[in-house]
């Protein structure tokens, strides 16, 4: 076994994986803020401004990442949750804990950077909108996995149980997507169209992308500060934790 | 194994029937809740004619939810729930068992009261129909849905808000479908394209939603 480099097992446990994620999240907050800056320099000022929607287009930058990682995150936070149901392993379920906030603020800022876009543009808060009702389904699921965890005191219990309700969300996600997309197409054609023009300046494309690339790493380093926690909360009356806490006081 | 289906069927429904309260508590507040609509919004027909789909189907949706905690709390309460981990034959067996039972004794009564409400909204005979053919396909759906639901939140503080906080976005499908395909009809567009897909997540629901409900009620067991 020694002609392996890694041995990934070995950071499935917290007591390995603790110091790592300490380790690793500096790295990630450089990143977020070095993709951050990258990609709203480019977003204010070298992106040109669009033909229709004016200087207003540019909530583009913060709004089109936070849905597209209010989405994978919720995807991310139940493979763990699976892994953790299917392996046993404390550590997966601990992450998939710690995503959820950040799932769940990524869709209310998705739902929020919406809103304020869509009332110079589309003259309107809201709109029944396929996508803008699945991404507020959306949130509604984050907000349920976390208050199901917040109401039980067993953390081993309240990650199994998490796990299983993020597993039945994920099932569920296409159906209630389509349901409402079809709903919303039954019922009358859509008064406002979501589709931009359909060719974005490749500046807008690259400030978008670093952008997400921003909103990414910080919700790395979030969660990993996050799961840290949780980390010490769970294992408190275990000898590493102490021997820690012994150290840093 | 049927006959443990109708076993377990059987037992549920006598419970039921014993402590019949509970069931005419959730058929009324159906009934409270539908009648409220029309004082808050006035009574032009035109409008409650095209509401009438909508409220009823949500206020099905609440009264299933009224009932839901009761599926697994007395049989967790008494013990009964751990024996029935422990039979030979699968818990998914079980519960399907009592999600078949919950429906009749709660979806049942909402699918024959809803003509007579829907009376009350001026919907057409045709509107009617559907819509208790509706509830009738869509109904087995929430039971089923709801059993997962259920068992999620079995001895869980506040259980009874944070189930509903679960399964209502999880219901949303089935509202969609089934308040549609009366809409559909009023609106001379038939209903069959809403009735099939209703009927295909009542399948599923019923189908695969036993087996989180019993990997849910293991780790409540635990």
């Amino acid at each position: 076994m020694t002609e392996r480099a890694i041995n990934w097992f070995a950071y499935a446990s917290p007591q390995t994986f603790y110091p790592l994620a300490g380790k690793l999240i500096p790295w990630f907050w450089a990143l977020a803020a070095l993709f951050g800056i990258a990609g709203l320099s480019i977003g204010f000022l070298f992106a040109p401004t669009d033909a229709q929607q004016g200087e207003g287009y540019r909530i583009i930058f913060l709004h089109v990442p936070a849905s597209w990682l209010s989405m994978f995150i919720y995807l991310v936070m139940a493979f763990w949750a699976g892994i953790g149901l299917a392996f046993n392993i404390r550590l997966s379920g601990m992450m998939a804990s710690a995503l959820a906030p950040t799932g769940a603020l990524f869709a209310f800022l998705s739902l929020w950077t919406g809103a304020l876009w869509g009332k110079p543009m589309w003259g309107t808060w809201w709109v029944w909108d396929a996508r803008l009702t699945s991404e507020l389904i959306l949130l509604f699921l984050y907000i349920g996995f976390i208050a199901l965890q917040a109401a039980i005191d067993d953390p081993r219990r309240a990650d199994k149980a998490g796990a299983i309700l993020a597993l039945v969300g994920v099932v569920n996600i296409p159906i209630i997507y389509f349901s409402v997309k079809w709903w919303n197409t039954l019922h009358q054609g859509a008064s406002v169209s979501l589709t931009r023009a359909p060719s974005m300046a490749a500046m807008m494309l690259w400030g978008m992308l670093l952008c997400a690339l921003a909103c990414w790493m910080y919700s790395i380093a979030v969660a990993l500060m996050r799961v840290r926690t949780i980390m010490l909360e769970r294992e408190r009356h275990t000898d590493w934790v102490r021997a820690l806490l012994d150290d840093k006081a | 194994m049927l006959s443990l289906l109708r076993a377990v069927i059987g037992r549920d429904l006598r419970l039921a029937m014993r402590r019949q309260a509970d069931i005419v508590a959730a058929v009324f507040f159906f009934i409270i809740v539908v009648s409220l609509f029309p004082l808050g919004v006035g009574p032009e027909p035109e409008q409650l004619r095209r509401m009438a789909p909508g409220v009823l189907w949500v206020a099905a949706l609440l009264a299933t939810m009224l009932s839901l905690p009761r599926l697994f709390a007395d049989d967790h309460r008494d013990g009964t729930l751990e024996q029935l981990a422990l039979a030979p034959q699968p818990l998914a067996l079980i519960v399907l068992g009592k999600v078949i039972a919950h429906w009749l004794v709660a979806g049942v009564p909402l699918v024959v009261l809803a003509p007579v409400l829907g009376v009350q909204f001026d919907l057409s005979s045709d509107a009617l129909t559907v819509l208790t053919v509706s509830l009738l396909i869509g109904t087995p759906a929430l039971s089923g849905i709801g059993a997962i639901g259920a068992a999620l939140t079995l001895g869980v503080r506040g259980g009874g808000v944070l189930l509903s906080l679960l399964v209502l976005p999880l219901y949303i499908p089935v509202l969609i479908f089934g308040a549609g395909a009366v809409d559909a009809t009023v609106s001379g567009l038939g209903p069959q394209a809403h009735l099939s897909l209703l009927g295909a997540l009542a399948l599923g629901g019923v189908f695969f939603a036993p087996w989180p409900t019993a990997a849910a009620l293991r780790v409540a067991l635990e």
